[in-house]
């Protein structure tokens, strides 16, 4: 490809203590692909989404993110303004918690509403009319924009959140688990719902999961983690259809089917 | 008085409240931690202030002390007379003649020289407190002058009530800079804040955190562009001196549902009527 990766991590190694959760893990996106990183529990996915997003600081490694104005910036020797702007703005995180991003006690439009005042907007109507429009991409009715999230269902809160991270129109998504402890015909609606919005906005996305269902809806090109290491990596269908390494033989081959 | 240092404190505890002072000066509306020292009065009572206020009086000052606005209550007579006990300076409850003015919860009326201080006793200086429960987190949401979620507060109030519900205590932003507590003033007189002709110190004793908005500092109270901030007023005058500018309190004058308004400033209201 010509276009240079919007987000390159190389040799990213992290340990806690004797436990390497991270060893020699390298990667790239580009703008307006999802990339897949799944690989069973304690694999160093999380980790690995910690890393790269800034949260976490590596032993070893690098992480390049290009930000809007084309410059190449190293996540990890940005100065902490620079990173917590582009939290704010260009990137989004998509937990698989919605309480670990939203205010439970705070209306659904201050909610949506807290990213763009962060980032200086501060005109009370225009953040309103924002926040009723993103409560309708993400099928919430914008009626219930003065209720908090506790009065909402798990699903309606994961897509709140959604509505929150997209509100600045990130260039990038972090999601770690995003359907998660939701049951299946609610996951089936997010999913759906984050593959037309991710795609009509051209966002990039890091997408950490277990599920290869997950995988292969929303993500073109998949990484298979195990024990910290990324073992394979290649486009969703031709991983999921006909994976190289055992191991990813071995997950594949460990999906129910029915 | 015998036995005691001059305004009770001892001479290096006021050097180490005046260097806390000029620091605060120095950076406009950030707030500076300081040994706070136990004074002979019950925390809440303006032990903030009455350190502050002792650090900077001279010899020669005039001080002046206001309760709610008023000179007459327990809390300033009591503080006005231990200053004149234990420093034995002049003391005075007119605006015009003091040159420093210990304050809890008003701002005069009377516009304030630049050859004045105001001094504000301050309960809780940290104005991220009830969004930001950590003080380490609020220290560093002040030093990236991260300060979204006090928006998101306005915004709630805006949402379900129609407009701004603080009434006192009501957030600025100084000097373009670092949000600050003006303490528990009525929003009403957040507009004097700004441009300033007095120095104004925040002393806050239980927090031992001391802050300063210098002279001619520019402070805006936060709000939105499209819903400007608006000081209340109860509307109505003054029943002793009449006045339609000032800040009033209610006053209850029977149990059969009487009541009546009176200026919260004593000195303003006197100097009116006389």
């Amino acid at each position: 490809m010509s276009t240079p990766p919007l987000l390159r991590a190389e040799g990213l190694c992290l340990s806690y203590g004797a436990l390497a959760a991270l060893d020699q893990v390298g990667l790239a996106l580009w703008p307006g692909e999802v990339l897949a990183v799944v690989g069973e529990s304690g694999s160093g996915k999380t980790s690995l989404l910690d890393v790269l997003s800034g949260r976490r600081t590596p032993d070893a490694g690098t992480v390049l993110y290009q930000d809007e104005s084309g410059a190449t910036r190293e996540v990890h020797a940005m100065a902490a303004p620079l990173l917590r702007r582009l939290h704010r703005s260009d990137w989004g995180f998509v937990h698989q918690d919605p309480r670990e991003s939203l205010r439970m006690e705070i209306s659904a439009g201050g909610n949506i509403g807290e990213r763009l005042m962060e980032s200086g907007r501060r005109h009370y109507g225009a953040i309103r009319a924002t926040a009723a429009h993103w409560l309708a991409e993400v099928e919430i009715d914008p009626a219930r924009i003065d209720e908090p999230p506790r009065r909402f269902s798990g699903g309606m809160r994961q897509r709140l959140q959604i509505a929150r991270a997209l509100v600045t129109h990130p260039r990038l998504l972090f999601m770690d688990e995003p359907t998660g402890g939701l049951d299946v015909s609610v996951q089936a609606r997010i999913l759906d719902l984050l593959r037309r919005l991710v795609a009509r906005h051209r966002i990039a996305a890091v997408l950490v999961t277990h599920d290869l269902g997950v995988a292969r809806l929303l993500a073109q090109r998949i990484a298979v983690m195990r024990a910290g290491r990324v073992v394979e990596t290649g486009l969703t269908d031709q991983v999921l259809d006909d994976p190289l390494h055992p191991y990813s033989q071995l997950l594949v081959s460990a999906v129910l089917r029915v | 008085m015998r036995g005691y240092n001059f305004a009770y404190l001892d001479e290096q505890t006021k050097r180490m409240i005046r260097r806390a002072i000029l620091k605060a000066v120095a950076i406009p509306g950030h707030q500076v931690p300081f040994g706070g020292r136990e004074m002979p009065l019950p925390y809440g009572w303006g032990t903030g202030g009455i350190q502050v206020t002792a650090a900077i009086l001279g010899p020669q000052d005039v001080l002046k002390v206001i309760d709610q606005g008023a000179d007459d209550t327990t809390n300033a007579v009591s503080i006005r007379r231990f200053f004149a006990r234990v420093a034995g300076i002049a003391t005075t409850t007119r605006t015009t003649e003091a040159s420093v003015i210990q304050t809890r919860h008003r701002i005069p009326e009377t516009k304030l020289r630049a050859d004045q201080i105001l001094v504000y006793q301050v309960p809780q200086p940290e104005p991220l407190y009830r969004l930001e429960p950590s003080r380490v987190a609020a220290r560093r949401l002040h030093a990236l002058a991260e300060y979204g979620a006090m928006h998101v507060r306005l915004y709630e109030d805006i949402a379900r009530l129609g407009a701004v519900a603080i009434s006192y205590d009501y957030p600025v932003l100084v000097n373009r800079r670092y949000i600050t507590s003006p303490s528990p003033i009525p929003a009403f007189d957040n507009p004097k804040l700004h441009r300033m002709a007095a120095l104004q110190l925040f002393g806050a004793g239980r927090e031992k955190r001391i802050y300063a908005i210098p002279p001619y500092t520019e402070v805006r109270s936060l709000d939105f562009e499209d819903h400007p901030f608006r000081p209340h007023r109860a509307d109505g005058a003054c029943a002793l001196c009449g006045a339609r500018d000032s800040y009033l309190d209610e006053v209850l004058t029977d149990d059969r549902g009487g009541r009546m308004f009176v200026c919260s400033d004593t000195d303003y209201c006197a100097g009116r009527a006389a």
